[in-house]
């Protein structure tokens, strides 16, 4: 890491913060997904990495390149929006998906379909 | 010393992004259900595309930017395809 030599101090401590903040969320969203017991329970815990994890990671790059560069590096911002558009739909369909397949299954563990269908 | 500070916490983020992604692996390979596995390769892409960004901050180059990205867009079709076909029994209809 010879070019980390030219970063002023404050930007180095705080993309180090940065970086240990979205790592460690996205560790403990992964602990969740072994840890938690059911699917319904299991779906919330990587949210976690995928919101505040990868978007503080995202920060941590942005600011680097752009004190590295000493121009403004924006282009990470394409992956937090992107993110945060997709993250919702992909884990609703997949959430009614499982619930689809339970309720096919007959499974006493969710609750009953008020409308009739699946 | 703030060249030191950024190479060890690189390095510890990398140790916890690893960590995390063998914790995904493991319920890939584990289960119980398809829907648990599709949920845990979800988690996997994202972790992957994390740990580019960290390599991108290690080497200094933007070029890892890109590789995250399209790993961004590959993992959320994936998994629309994948909750697809778990509802249907088939992609396209």
């Amino acid at each position: 890491m010879t070019h980390a030599e030219s970063l002023p101090a404050w930007a180095a401590i705080l993309v180090s913060l940065l970086l240990l903040l979205g790592a460690g969320l996205g560790l403990v969203g992964a602990i969740g997904l072994l840890r938690l017991r059911n699917f319904y329970e299991r779906i919330h815990a990587p949210t976690l990495g995928t919101t505040l994890g990868i978007g503080s990671i995202l920060l941590a790059s942005m600011l680097f390149f752009t004190v590295l560069q000493s121009r403004p590096v924006l282009h990470e911002v394409l992956i937090a929006v992107f993110m945060v558009l997709t993250t919702p739909v992909t884990l609703m369909l997949l959430a009614r998906a499982a619930l689809y397949r339970d309720r096919r299954e007959g499974s006493a563990e969710v609750p009953r379909s008020t409308t009739g269908e699946g | 010393m703030t060249a030191m500070i950024l190479s060890w916490s690189v390095f510890l983020a990398q140790v916890m992004l690893a960590l995390a992604m063998g914790c995904a692996v493991w319920r890939v390979a584990v289960g119980p259900r398809a829907q648990d596995r599709v949920l845990a390769l979800d988690t996997f892409y994202v972790l992957a595309a994390m740990l580019l960004l960290v390599f991108g901050i290690r080497t200094g180059s933007v070029v890892y930017f890109e590789a995250a990205l399209v790993i961004a867009l590959l993992g959320f079709v994936a998994t629309a395809a994948l909750s697809k076909f778990l509802m249907r029994g088939e992609v396209i209809e």
